[in-house]
């Protein structure tokens, strides 16, 4: 066994505890504040039906980006809807035998990874030609499209160039999953690919990538606009009542 | 009226984006409260020794009390899609009037004491320490928001920079730094029961004013009755509405209605207001101790219905906080929503066909209407969602020939705030003031000069003290504003009226 084999297994390891510990905490921290008041933004759905088709459209279609600013939602979607075929083509790595949809999905997963850092360099791009953009950005913002379009590269080429050895890569990845650990392809490429997908994984549950989670917790599009009808107290509110009362 | 001398934005029907112009308005803060009207609403009269520990406690304990603040302050991802929604920067060009920009002033702080990556990371997420010139930064521009929400239409997480604006104000108030306007008014809801601290006799004969003046005009003895007890509906409405222009000729226009539909009704001297401040400065319980008073109206008089008048951010406190902050009220007749707007109320009748109405009274005017931010954003209006923007608009087309709508863009639910919303309609704040009306200008000068626009109608108070005094530095006149229930006023024909009942008594009389 290799100490580089070693090594990406092991961060693999760690980033997937501090992402799945990270996200964890946050949506139990989101979902145990209270939410006192009604605030969703209106006009906002009568029933709860409504709201999951209001999340729904929010979430898969980038609704209320689309009213704000099209050129922003077309780089958003070519980014994001790239990364999600990405994703989805990777799937072949972490089941075996791989499921129908996955096959067909491969073609366009393929070419989608240019999709993504299209829509990633376009995202780039605004934070340096729009003043009020450039005014709002940190280093972290840069940092974070760096690091996305680098894992977006670095993957594109083991693919379209350098071609790595799938297989063997396939049987390191089921190893991780089932705590067997077998030899990594000694492609730096895809190194440098792993690497930096477990610094993304581990960067998630402590920077922007929350609004991943965020947007489903936002009082403005879950809420139900039914406060006439149904009356809404929060536990410290109530407590406030009981006090004064 | 005396103007301000300032520095007008040039109106041209439509508005564009401009480039940033840093600290531009960073000259521009509120007077402060007075300790005795700090310690009134129960804050600190004066900054402690250790304001910034108190600060930063304050912030922690409004993350564990809401959670739009907690998720709001993470989800931010700087895409942008926020820059150019705010009428605060549109008309002024200051970055930190862009919602996003606004936000990161409370975002920084919380990002240096609150997340792993501001503590260990600071300068590389933008990560800083509260400071006095970051508290300044906080007080000027947090005073610079009128929590209008139209950021928060746009935003792809429905992030409201509303929510952070009245956090940060409340955040302020604990470390004794509060807003003179909002905080006085308050003060004087709670010690007489309105903003303008009026007291009872002081409404009862503006009301017996109020009688006779449509006794003159209309020969009918229409009543504008005050707290009395038994009646069926309790009318809460802004206190602006007992002697501002164009308000009063609103509350006459309640008042005819209510004479129409045959049902009785009074006004409240103990819940005389509709606005409720405490909204505007985040406190919940200033905001509940407000509401409470109309319970208790509500039980002293023995009401079965409440009716709300025109008023925006009271709509909202109204219809979507009432219920939580003085509920339930299963004491009212189940069979009407609780509460209601004076619109729904109108526009019934109206359906109902129980109004009287000759909307060539109107045929002067060719109105437009301007959608309140705190109406069209955080409320509704009837059964269906949009009924904020449907029913008010049929009550004017009922009562007018000549209805025109401002550009797509503008109204609905992507109206712009008239510029003086959320606590900022203080002559200390003018030059905000005027500036931030440059999108509403510049849509009305557009349906003025292709569809000859005469005039605007509003349902908020607000909007209406708002306009009435900023328009003419935009060259309109103030009273190119109306009220809506004004209009109405001027359509409604009432049963045995002057004019059209001359006729009908020759008529029985030949009979």
């Amino acid at each position: 066994m290799s100490f580089l084999t070693v090594l990406v297994a092991a961060l693999f390891y760690l980033a997937a505890v501090i992402f799945l510990t990270g996200v964890g905490y946050r949506i139990w921290l989101y979902a145990r504040v209270p939410a006192p008041l009604r605030i969703a933004t209106t006009p906002a759905p009568v029933t709860k039906g409504g709201v999951v088709l209001r999340m729904f459209r929010e979430v898969v279609f980038f609704e209320s980006l689309f009213k704000s600013n099209k050129l922003l939602w077309i780089l958003a979607a070519l980014f994001h809807y790239g990364l999600a075929l990405v994703l989805l083509r990777h799937l072949r790595y972490f089941i075996n035998p791989v499921p129908a949809p996955i096959v067909w999905v491969q073609p366009f997963g393929k070419y989608a990874a240019f999709a993504m850092i299209v829509g990633l360099l376009g995202l780039w791009a605004r934070r340096f030609l729009i003043d009020r953009v450039r005014y709002i950005t940190a280093p972290s913002d840069h940092l974070m499209l760096a690091l996305l379009v680098l894992i977006g590269l670095s993957g594109a080429t083991t693919t379209f160039v350098t071609h790595t050895d799938v297989v063997a890569l396939k049987d390191f990845v089921l190893g991780l999953l089932t705590f067997h650990i077998k030899p990594l392809p000694g492609d730096p490429l895809l190194v440098i690919h792993l690497i930096l997908v477990s610094v993304l994984m581990i960067v998630f549950p402590y920077s922007k990538l929350l609004h991943g989670v965020g947007i489903f917790f936002s009082p403005t599009r879950n809420m139900v606009d039914n406060p006439r009808e149904q009356r809404h107290l929060a536990p410290w509110a109530r407590k406030l009542e009981e006090e004064n009362s | 009226m005396a103007k301000v001398n300032i520095e007008v934005p040039e109106i041209t029907g439509t508005t564009e984006v401009p480039k940033i112009k840093p600290d531009t308005m960073a000259h521009l803060e509120t007077f402060r409260a007075k300790p005795e009207f700090m310690e009134a609403l129960g804050f600190p009269g004066e900054m402690p020794e250790n304001w910034k520990e108190k600060a930063i406690e304050a912030m922690g304990d409004l993350l564990k009390k809401y959670r739009s603040f907690q998720v709001f302050l993470d989800a931010c991802v700087k895409c942008g899609a926020c820059t150019d929604k705010c009428h605060y920067f549109l008309g002024t060009s200051d970055p930190k009037n862009m919602p996003v920009a606004r936000q990161d002033l409370l975002r920084k702080v919380y990002r240096r004491y609150f997340t792993l990556a501001g503590r260990f990371f600071p300068k590389l997420v933008g990560a800083v320490d509260l400071t006095e010139e970051v508290l300044h930064d906080w007080y000027n521009y947090y005073h610079q928001c009128s929590q209008c929400r139209r950021c928060s239409v746009f935003c792809p997480y429905g992030i409201d920079t509303a929510e952070i604006s009245m956090a940060a104000r409340e955040i302020m108030d604990r470390i004794g730094v509060g807003d003179k306007y909002s905080n006085e008014i308050i003060g004087k809801v709670h010690r007489i029961g309105n903003n303008l601290g009026l007291p009872e006799p002081a409404l009862a004969d503006t009301l017996e004013g109020l009688e006779e003046d449509v006794y003159d005009d209309t020969g009918v003895k229409v009543r504008y009755p005050l707290d009395e007890k038994g009646a069926e509906i309790l009318l809460v409405t802004p206190s602006a509405d007992f002697f501002a222009e164009p308000h009063v000729d609103g509350l006459m226009g309640y008042g005819k209605v209510f004479h129409e539909a045959g049902v009785s009704w009074t006004l409240s001297s103990y819940a005389s207001e509709a606005a409720n401040f405490g909204m505007f400065i985040g406190s919940y319980e200033n905001m509940r101790k407000v509401a409470l008073r109309i319970r208790k109206a509500a039980l002293d008089l023995g009401v079965k219905r409440i009716v709300f008048g025109e008023c925006g951010h009271a709509w909202r406190v109204a219809y979507a906080f009432l219920n939580t902050l003085a509920g339930p009220f299963d004491f009212l007749d189940p069979n009407y929503p609780v509460p209601q707007h004076i619109c729904e109320f109108t526009w019934d009748l109206i359906q109902q066909g129980k109004l009287n109405l000759d909307p060539s009274a109107n045929d002067d005017m060719v109105v437009t209407f301007h959608d309140s931010c705190n109406v069209a954003r955080a409320t509704r209006m009837g059964d269906k969602p949009g009924g904020q923007f449907e029913i008010p608009r049929n009550v004017i087309k009922a009562v007018c020939n000549n209805y025109v709508d401002m550009p797509n863009g503008t109204i609905r639910e992507a109206t712009f705030c008239c510029g003086g919303g959320g606590g900022l309609l203080t002559d200390d704040l003018m030059e905000l003031r005027v500036k931030g009306a440059k999108p509403r200008m510049d849509a009305l000068k557009s349906v003025s000069d292709e569809h000859g626009v005469t005039h605007m109608a509003a349902i908020c108070a607000i909007c209406k003290s708002q306009f009435t005094k900023v328009i003419p530095y935009y060259g309109f006149e103030m009273d190119q504003i109306v009220s809506v229930h004004q209009l109405v006023s001027n359509a409604i024909i009432l049963t045995g009226q002057n004019e059209g009942g001359d006729e009908e008594e020759t008529e029985e009389e030949a009979a």
